[in-house]
């Protein structure tokens, strides 16, 4: 492969410099001062710190004494669970479907991912009209159907007891909805390809042998498909610690009652609103550890076979 | 017997399909609706399609007039527009210097891209934003150094990524191309040009669209760096109208589907770069 024409060095200098001085001022020095910022005392954005904070692991301790990022860190995980759960088994299922149909197969690949290309901005707005507590979508539909309950008054006015979609009982659902809703296409597309990476003769070679669907779904589409699902999983334990935009414009700062924060969302709202720079750094420090952990960890229990 | 049964179930694959397009295809066709009705009937009859007296243009001429989106626009379309340029090119040398070349640190260097594509916005932008403070590009007032503000974090934010699918089709290109082209006289840059840009044309336009779409609809950067009215860009102003509109879901309406809009029509016209793109990157990746 090494071939005469990439013998001299020269040139790569120029192939690669400009990238990687970028990557180094804009991604890795900024991530490594981050955690220099975690052990210092930051009086707000853009300011230089004053100084180690004392003691040097001040904002760790405060971790572990802040309800509301245990709050965040309960909501966070549970996302993690509900995304793996949700989002790649709904995706899985479906793509095991269309794996088997011909006509439409296209269309639907079409159709599933395009909620990714849409900005969680405008989904965040789109749902907060859809979950309204005065007749919003959801609530229309539920009333129309007689599961609200309402009152007839004496002068003949209808009287609806609105479900509140994003009070304490419901905001997780709320919430969690959009998100999952968005990205099943995502994992839908990559699982796609994953089945029709599988040779066909494989299929053809069961059906001889006289395995069903079921049969050949069990034994040879899912067992083939494991390093794809394992690339999945972290995926999404890795978008699930990025969720930001959605929660951030449907439920703003830890609405309802301190009881919605995500770790992304606290992180903004104590760097940007509360100026707790140096705190906020923290927690990013906390994201991304926890998305290493978490994926080293999916990466070992489902550990993507050699042999294929 | 067995034709039947397998006409059985091919009905029902359809309808669990078929429902999962309707949730993705629904709520958008619901809120363009709505947009065209008139605001005070949106909460009590929100189905039917607005006809005759309940049609109105009345939400999108408040929302254009209300909020500034054509300035938005343009700041949106400036900033998406050079962090896709500026990556497709770092990221297309990168990419070709990483494949070709064989050289100490090699391996260091594909490493630290992959590390790069893990590290969540969250974790550089505060010291980012320090550093563009100190420079004198953030948080001045000035329209365009802002822009600039939220240009280069986001270049970062994009490059590891595309230089990872990139790497994935130029590995594919034959080498034997190349070979003969060195025959022929052509140096190594006229060989990328010439050569590696047409045949992996298609992966360079994959990379371009999805760097512009995360780009225009990123809200974390652009709330930090664009603080003030004449800056802000498409979501930022989005953003804005959710907390402002108040009861006036006509207008949200209208304002979503302004939004969406230009996306949709993006990603109708390359939906095949698009997908096919992804599948190629998150594979290799």
């Amino acid at each position: 492969m090494n071939s005469m024409i990439y013998k001299k060095k020269t040139p790569l200098l120029l192939f690669l410099i400009p990238a990687f001085l970028f990557l180094a001022v804009y991604l890795y020095y900024p991530f490594f001062q981050n955690v220099l910022n975690t052990f210092m005392s930051i009086g707000g954005l853009g300011r230089a710190a004053e100084g180690w904070n004392d003691p040097w692991y001040e904002n760790y301790q405060r971790l572990f004494t802040d309800p509301y990022m245990r709050t965040a860190m309960k909501n966070t995980l549970l996302l993690i669970v509900c995304t793996v759960v949700f989002q790649v088994g709904i995706a899985l299922i479906l793509a095991l479907l269309v794996d088997t149909i011909r006509v439409g197969a296209k269309f639907f690949r079409v159709v599933y991912f395009f909620p990714i290309v849409i900005s969680a901005t405008a989904l965040g707005l789109m749902f907060n009209l859809i979950f309204l507590y005065k007749g919003g979508m959801v609530n229309q539909l539920l009333l129309a159907l007689n599961q609200l309950p309402y009152e007839v008054k004496s002068n003949g006015k209808v009287i609806v007891e609105w479900l509140d979609w994003k009070d304490q009982a419901h905001f997780l659902f709320t919430m969690f909805m959009p998100v999952l809703w968005q990205n099943v296409g995502f994992y839908f597309v990559i699982i796609v390809t994953g089945l029709n990476n599988i040779p066909q003769d494989i299929y053809e070679a069961a059906a001889l042998d006289g395995a069903d669907g079921w049969r050949r779904t069990r034994y040879i589409s899912l067992p083939l498909l494991r390093n794809v699902l394992c690339t999945c999983l972290v995926l999404a334990i890795t978008g699930a610690l990025k969720v930001f935009d959605l929660p951030w414009v449907m439920f703003g700062a830890g609405m309802p009652e301190n009881q919605g924060w995500l770790t992304g969302t606290y992180m903004y709202d104590q760097t940007f609103n509360k100026m707790n720079v140096d705190y906020g750094s923290t927690i990013a420090v906390v994201i991304v550890v926890l998305g290493v952990v978490l994926s080293n960890v999916a990466n070992r229990v489902f550990k993507p076979s050699e042999d294929i | 017997m067995i034709k039947k049964k397998i006409s059985v179930s091919k009905i029902l694959t359809y309808a669990v399909l078929c429902f999962w397009a309707l949730t993705t295809i629904y709520p958008f066709i619901w809120v363009i609706l709505n947009s065209f009705r008139q605001k005070g009937l949106i909460i009590s009859d929100s189905f039917s399609i607005p006809m005759g007296s309940a049609f109105t243009w009345e939400n999108y001429i408040t929302a254009w007039e209300r909020s500034d989106f054509k300035n938005a626009y343009l700041n949106s379309f400036i900033i998406s527009g050079t962090v896709t340029i500026v990556v497709v090119i770092l990221a297309g040398l990168a990419a070709y210097g990483l494949v070709r070349y064989r050289f100490k640190g090699r391996n260091f260097l594909y490493s630290l891209v992959m590390a790069g594509m893990m590290f969540p916005v969250f974790s550089t932008i505060i010291p980012v934003f320090r550093m563009e403070a100190v420079m004198g590009i953030a948080g001045t007032g000035s329209r365009w150094l802002s822009l600039l503000a939220v240009i280069l974090p986001q270049i970062a934010g994009n490059l590891c990524f595309a230089i990872i699918v990139l790497m994935g089709f130029i590995q594919s290109v034959p080498i034997d191309l190349e070979e003969s082209a060195y025959l022929d006289g052509c140096n190594v840059f006229q060989i990328y040009f010439h050569i590696i840009i047409p045949a992996a044309k298609s992966s360079f336009a994959t990379v371009a669209i999805f760097t512009f779409l995360w780009s225009y609809n990123d809200l974390f950067t652009q709330s930090f760096f664009l603080r003030y009215p004449q800056e802000r860009a498409i979501t930022g102003l989005l953003n804005e109208i959710s907390s402002q509109a108040g009861v006036n879901y006509g207008l949200m309406a209208a304002s979503v589907v302004l939004v969406v809009i230009p996306v949709l029509v993006v990603y109708i016209c390359l939906q095949k770069h698009i997908i096919k793109g992804l599948t190629a990157g998150a594979v290799k990746g």
